[in-house]
């Protein structure tokens, strides 16, 4: 750690991983009433559950990022943080905030939360991810932009590195498109229509750049490859992002009420969205091959390369599977979908926050690297924490494929839940699965834990002085 | 091919690519506001069926249920249901009203909401509206 005021990040870093356990947690409930449907009802129906899950995802995700610039964004621009107060700020208030809508998810009953909120004033709540109460979504503006600021003070005032201004604008984005979360008409069509501004070019617009840029980071410092080379591959990486992925908003256009072109337009720039994806894997290996040095923190370099990978597969490889219009006709709306967004968030988003987590948390504990016994089980937790997702992902598409068959094709096509009965084996085989990556996730956590001398490093080439 | 393709020339693909998609794409949002009158239904949108969209958005329909294909898989489309159900607002009706409060052993149910008769009609309005919109033929039969 070169600049005091990185050490802001490692409380980010600590609230994202406690929400994540938060987040698997009620995976696991909600993988469990997929099979023995009275779980926890009237309590916890599946509703509450879900928003539970998805609304803990986007949080911590949104921690890790900001941890992840906390911590990168002085050391790329060569100067202390602009207002490490304002961090520590706002980090308590989105924690608290963050809590508190959990916490009302579960206390209070939706339509009561939504009528001490006062949602008829400004009706945003109700709609898939976006369900936090109007004062919720505005106080996550409110933080977002102070963080923003925060963050391009500091760039704007220190060195402008590639890795820095890809990670700006990505969080420039990030905020803008935010405010569509506002937009939400009585025309069903338009609100799906927009809603996508915020969730598609979300994932698959501006946290792309943000991901590019966190990656490039960790690997120009574990790999002391040429950061030429790196930045010119983050540029062609954000750019193939962002030139298939606003058209490719289009793949969500298909059967919302949309004009017939979208059909077209959504096929053709969707097929063309694994190849930012592909490029990261490529990326990823071509770098570790080309390597100075050994770094010692060999569990932050297979972070990296999982990400590299797992991104691909799970947004390139399952996202492709459906998104051209023909296929997408059967498969829309069914298990494939949910199939596709497990893997695609754990290996684009979860693994690189990890990735910048583990590559930074030894050192915001003043060391290069854990030990290698703490690494051992940080690499025991990424295979299973890896694999069981790959399972869940795996039987949720045979769950998806099984489901298109029985209730979209054929003459006699079967009702939903006789379907949904029919499955059950596949949603036992997810359940278990999930249990193993809640235990990986223990795994993880105990990691931390383990003591031991820092791993050393090995040179294969004398290091420039700027990796470290 | 290293000395052509600098870094330079990766930047300005970046932010001039971008640039292309990002109008491209608003042109065609305005070229697709212009085209949703004859397709979204909105002939149908009503001081009731818009009731219905808030209590189908404050009960959080979309964590269980899929509409148009989006939401949640634990339970039915019902972007179609009105179809589904004989064309009858009162089948709708009669289904969400007939929920028990506290579940049935072992399965999944709907929660009883404990709607009034006013918010019924809303809600069930709400589902007509929505499976009048031109959905290139979506869902491929009628069981969603």
């Amino acid at each position: 750690m070169k600049y005091q005021s990185q050490s802001v990040a490692k409380l980010y870093f600590i609230a994202a991983i406690g929400l994540f356990v938060g987040q698997i947690l009620f995976g696991v409930i909600l993988g469990l009433q997929y099979v023995i449907g009275d779980f926890l009802f009237p309590y916890i129906p599946f509703n509450i559950a879900r928003m539970v899950h998805t609304n803990l995802l986007i949080v911590w995700l949104l921690f890790g990022f900001m941890g992840a610039a906390y911590y990168l964004v002085p050391e790329e621009s060569q100067r202390e943080l602009h207002s490490v107060k304002l961090a520590k700020l706002l980090f308590w208030v989105f924690l608290g905030a963050g809590v508190m809508i959990i916490l009302s998810y579960l206390l209070i009953p939706y339509a009561r939360l939504a009528e001490l909120t006062g949602n008829s004033m400004l009706p945003t709540m109700g709609r898939e991810f976006l369900e936090q109460p109007t004062i919720g979504k505005i106080g996550i503006a409110l933080v977002c932009v102070g963080f923003v600021y925060n963050i391009m003070i500091t760039v704007l005032s220190g060195r402008k590195t590639v890795i820095n201004m890809v990670l700006l604008t990505g969080l420039v984005g990030l905020v803008v498109l935010w405010l569509f979360s506002f937009v939400n008409p009585e025309n069903l069509v338009l609100d799906k229509y927009y809603w996508w501004w915020v969730v598609h070019l979300w994932v698959e617009g501006v946290w792309e750049l943000i991901l590019g840029s966190l990656l490039a980071f960790v690997l120009i410092k574990t790999t002391g490859v040429d950061r030429e080379v790196i930045e010119k591959w983050l540029y062609v990486i954000v750019a193939m992002a962002l030139i298939t992925g606003i058209l490719g908003t289009g793949h969500h256009y298909f059967f919302i009420g949309a004009p017939s072109y979208w059909l077209w337009v959504g096929s053709v720039f969707g097929a063309l969205e694994p190849i930012p994806f592909f490029l990261m894997t490529l990326f990823a290996f071509n770098m570790v091959n080309k390597r100075r040095r050994k770094h010692a923190n060999k569990a932050a370099v297979l972070w990296a390369l999982g990400t590299g990978v797992m991104a691909f597969l799970g947004a390139g490889v399952w996202g492709f599977l459906h998104t051209l219009a023909p296929v997408n006709y059967f498969t829309h709306g069914t298990q494939i979908t949910a199939a596709h967004g497990h893997m695609a968030f754990y290996g684009a988003y979860v693994m690189v926050v990890l990735c910048i987590i583990s590559y930074a948390m030894p050192k915001l504990r003043g060391r290069v690297a854990n030990s290698n016994k703490a690494q051992v089980v940080e690499m025991w937790s990424f295979w299973l924490m890896t694999v069981s997702m790959v399972f869940i992902t795996l039987f949720l598409t045979a769950a998806g494929v099984v489901q298109v068959f029985l209730q979209r094709m054929g003459d006699t096509p079967l009702p939903f839940m006789v379907v949904q009965d029919k499955l059950e084996i596949f949603y036992w085989m997810r359940e278990v699965s999930g249990l193993v990556f809640l235990i990986g996730l223990l795994v993880y956590i105990s990691s931390f834990f383990i003591k031991g001398d820092a791993a050393d490093e090995t040179l294969l080439v004398e290091a420039t002085s700027e990796n470290e | 091919m290293k000395d052509i393709f600098t870094k330079s020339v990766a930047r300005n693909i970046y932010y001039g690519g971008s640039a292309f998609f990002i109008f491209l794409f608003l042109v065609l949002t305005f070229d697709t506001h212009q085209r949703l009158p004859q397709r979204d239904n909105r002939e149908a949108i009503t001081e009731l069926s818009a009731h219905g969209k808030r209590l189908w958005e404050e009960n959080n329909c979309v964590g269980c249920h899929t509409l148009l294909g989006e939401g949640a898989y634990f339970a039915p489309e019902l972007g179609n249901v009105y179809l589904r159900y004989g064309k009858s607002t009162e089948a709708i009706k009669a289904f969400i009203k007939s929920r028990p409060a506290n579940g049935i052993p072992g399965r999944r149910s709907m929660p009883q909401f404990n709607f009034t008769e006013e918010e019924l009609d809303a809600i069930a309005e709400f589902l007509k509206y929505a499976s009048g919109i031109n959905t290139e033929n979506w869902p491929p039969n009628i069981q969603g």
